[in-house]
């Protein structure tokens, strides 16, 4: 599931270099690294070493590749490490471009926009968890798998692939869990056995799985006379993340004031409408506070906080300055 | 270690007390002595390290890695002492238990889903400030308006029943002095703890709050499975404990400060919009919550100074909010003046969750006495209320004149 393409890559300018949307949010590819066949492992950091927003396991965020395309990726690090980003990124053939990009041009050096982080795919509590992973699923399963140990809780990870080589995380996994994870590579063992492993309710344990469509809507049949809410699994469902990205500058209009702003790629909304005069308050400027919040007249905000449930995004009817921006050419605040 | 504490720096020594009354009472003239003196300062007296600079705050504050909530975000050192209630699950706690019952309270209490208590909200400023100004133009406006107002807008929205309301405030009073030492303050309310403890953990049962309310919806996500049965009654017992005496003293702040500022009351009678940043600058200017505590997971520098693991920090934020080197004209109340990135709710993981009620709370509030309210001033001495964490009050009498 990580590293489907879900948007389109923006506009027919693909592949041109074109500026960031905000400063705030680029990062830099500080390492590069293959960590299985098919898949590389990105490291990101600020480009000023400050600390990057805060995250929870199942977190993902949003990457801006040249041209605008925007790709989602889970975070697989430390969130106990303030200053990286870690996110692995399989090869996707049939991809619309992002995944190759990512492979063959992106280097080391080479900055990158990025909104988030966003959590859709929170850890609930309980006392024993059966993490299903699907080829590079795996990725929002790792810091969910360390979190589950720090909480003492019992649990275990089946995970499938293709082959061995192209799983990604495999060894450290195995050497540090041993016999809570099940490595299946489907060339040696086949498909995951989940009638197996699912056949049976047990009402003390979420399944928490992530990976192909096919593998989630097997895992979705077989939960089936589980309890509800029993499953979770990670859904970037089209509908939730369409929002282009654009890389040129719009117009704000403040609708009480009458002022009509541009917003420029180098600057935040909040920015451009402080410069114009408006007193927004804001605290975080990271999108996660919700101190910003403003309400939208007109027009189609970009969301790009953590902080907004899908519903909340798709009334586009408020946004937070900090960190959002716009979809169209125009937006109308109530300021 | 050793390399770090050979070229460590030595802190200055401060044998203050910042939990005397007198301090509690008037605390900025110990708070410009601790700015002054250094970025970190050691207070003898509680064997702890003292942040009061803004840059240091801010810092501690969003590094949840090395200075931890779950020891305590009081004096006592949970790692040694027993808590005097079980810890909550927000502030008392650190990744990854704080996550679940974060997610569901700022879920809660998201703006997004505040917006249908808005105009009941405002109904009800309207209607107390009408009432108010019809007992007449003298009052006290800490009972009358600052401690009346939460105590009808909240309970309701937390869906409390109708009985024993009065427990919220001393209860909030006594939870905030328990994060002090172990003072005269706390003893005070020693022969209280039991009955109150008793009747707040009644309240956060199922059966015990509405269909609608916060509190409903903290159980039914615990339905959901996103939070434990165990969890729920603790996470509405955070908003209970947090939700209503710091919400009073921000709003007893802003009518202290438009009593004592008229050019500024007449600049939010022009522009009510203003309302919000009015009480983000009352916040800034008199911080409800004074103090925290932190404990240092390692040996943690801060600007060269070697604090111990395990040792508690505190953090001034109300000092932070007016260090000059991070405010022009800091102990001006100034409404002209931006006052975002203030940490009087805290900053970073552990920041205020319910600031978005308390600011609607205060905008509702304030944009009723704009309306019917000419001008306010004080008739004699406000009075604070000491309290070891809170900046609070017990009186601020006030004589208004109703607009024509
Ligand atoms: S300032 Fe915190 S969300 Fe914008």
């Amino acid at each position: 599931m990580v590293g489907t393409s879900l948007v389109a890559d923006a506009g027919s300018g693909a592949g041109a270099e074109r500026p960031t949307p905000t400063k705030a949010a680029t990062l830099t590819v500080s390492a590069k690294e293959d960590i299985a066949e098919g898949v590389v492992s990105l490291t990101l950091t600020h480009p000023g070493g400050a600390r990057l927003p805060d995250w929870t396991p199942g977190s993902h965020i949003d990457v801006v590749l040249p041209g605008g395309a925007v790709r989602q990726y889970s975070l697989c690090g430390d969130r106990w490490d303030a200053y990286a980003y870690r996110v692995a990124v399989l090869r996707e053939p049939a991809g619309r471009g992002g995944s190759a990009h990512v492979h063959d041009r992106l280097r080391p050096g080479d900055r990158v926009g990025v909104g988030g982080p966003r959590n859709h795919f929170p850890l609930v509590p309980s006392e024993k968890y059966l993490f299903i992973a699907g080829g590079i699923g795996i990725t929002p399963l790792l810091p969910m798998m360390h979190q589950a140990e720090l909480l003492g809780a019992d649990w275990q990870l089946l995970y499938g692939g293709r082959t061995r080589s192209s799983m990604a995380f495999r060894e450290e996994l195995t050497a540090a869990y041993g016999e809570r994870v099940h490595v299946v590579p489907q060339d040696e063992l086949g498909l995951l056995d989940l009638a197996a492993w699912l056949g049976t309710p047990r009402p003390d344990t979420k399944v928490y799985c992530c990976g192909p469509a096919p593998l989630l809507a097997a895992v979705e049949a077989a939960c089936v006379s589980w309890p509800p809410y029993a499953l979770r699994v990670e859904r970037f469902s089209a509908g939730a993340q369409t929002a282009p990205v654009r890389n040129t500058p719009f117009e704000v209009e403040l609708r009480r004031t009458g002022h009509t702003v541009t917003v420029t790629p180098d600057i935040s909304v909040l920015e451009a409408v402080r410069r114009a005069g408006a007193d927004v308050l804001s605290s975080c400027e990271q999108g996660t506070c919700g101190t910003c919040l403003t309400t939208v007249l007109e027009g189609q905000p970009d969301h790009r906080d953590s902080v907004l449930a899908d519903h909340e995004r798709a009334a586009n009817d408020c946004m937070f300055l900090c960190v959002s921006r716009s979809c169209g050419d125009r937006l109308v605040l109530d300021i | 270690m050793t390399e770090a504490l050979e070229r460590a720096v030595v802190p200055p020594v401060s044998d203050a007390d910042p939990f005397a009354h007198e301090v509690l009472v008037e605390p900025e003239p110990l708070h410009q002595a601790l700015r002054e003196a250094g970025p970190v300062v050691y207070l003898s007296r509680y064997d702890v390290h003292a942040l009061a600079r803004y840059e240091q705050v801010h810092a501690a504050l969003v590094d949840w890695q090395h200075f931890e909530s779950g020891s305590g975000v009081g004096l006592a050192n949970f790692r040694h002492e027993e808590p005097w209630r079980t810890p909550s699950l927000l502030l008392e706690a650190d990744p990854p238990r704080h996550d679940a019952p974060r997610r569901v309270l700022r879920e809660v209490l998201a703006p997004p889903a505040l917006r249908r208590l808005r105009e009941t909200w405002h109904t009800v400023a309207e209607e107390l400030v009408d009432q108010v100004l019809a007992g007449g133009t003298e009052f006290d406006g800490f009972a009358a308006l600052a401690e009346a107002f939460p105590l009808r807008a909240f309970p309701d929205a937390v869906g409390l029943g109708p009985d024993g309301r009065e427990h919220l405030l001393p209860y909030g009073n006594m939870a905030f002095n328990a994060f002090g030492p172990r003072n005269d303050l706390v003893a005070a309310d020693a022969h209280r703890v039991a009955e109150l403890s008793v009747w707040v953990n009644a309240q956060c049962e199922r059966e015990a709050l509405s269909e609608d309310g916060f509190g409903r919806q903290i159980w039914d996500a615990a339905d959901r499975g996103d939070l434990t049965h165990e969890q729920a009654p603790l996470v509405v017992r955070s908003l209970l404990t947090a939700g209503v005496d710091t919400t009073v003293h921000g709003l007893a702040a802003c009518l202290y400060a438009f009593a004592t500022h008229p050019e500024e009351w007449r600049r939010l009678r022009e522009r009510p919009e203003l309302a919000r940043a009015a009480f983000e600058e009352a916040v800034r200017w008199q911080s409800p919550v004074q103090t925290f505590f932190r404990t240092a997971t390692t040996d943690v520098a801060i600007a060269g100074t070697v604090i111990p693991a395990d040792t508690k920090i505190l953090m001034f934020l109300g000092a932070a909010n007016r260090d000059p080197a991070r405010w022009h004209d800091p102990d001006r109340f100034d409404l002209t003046r931006d006052p975002s990135g203030h940490v009087g709710f805290g900053m970073g993981l552990h920041q205020c969750i319910g600031q978005h009620v308390a600011r609607l709370e205060a905008e509702a509030l304030l944009t009723a006495l704009a309306r019917r309210v000419e001008r306010m001033e004080l008739t004699g001495t406000p009075h604070r209320h000491p309290n070891n964490t809170l900046r609070s009050w017990a009186s601020l009498p006030l004589r208004v004149q109703p607009a024509a």
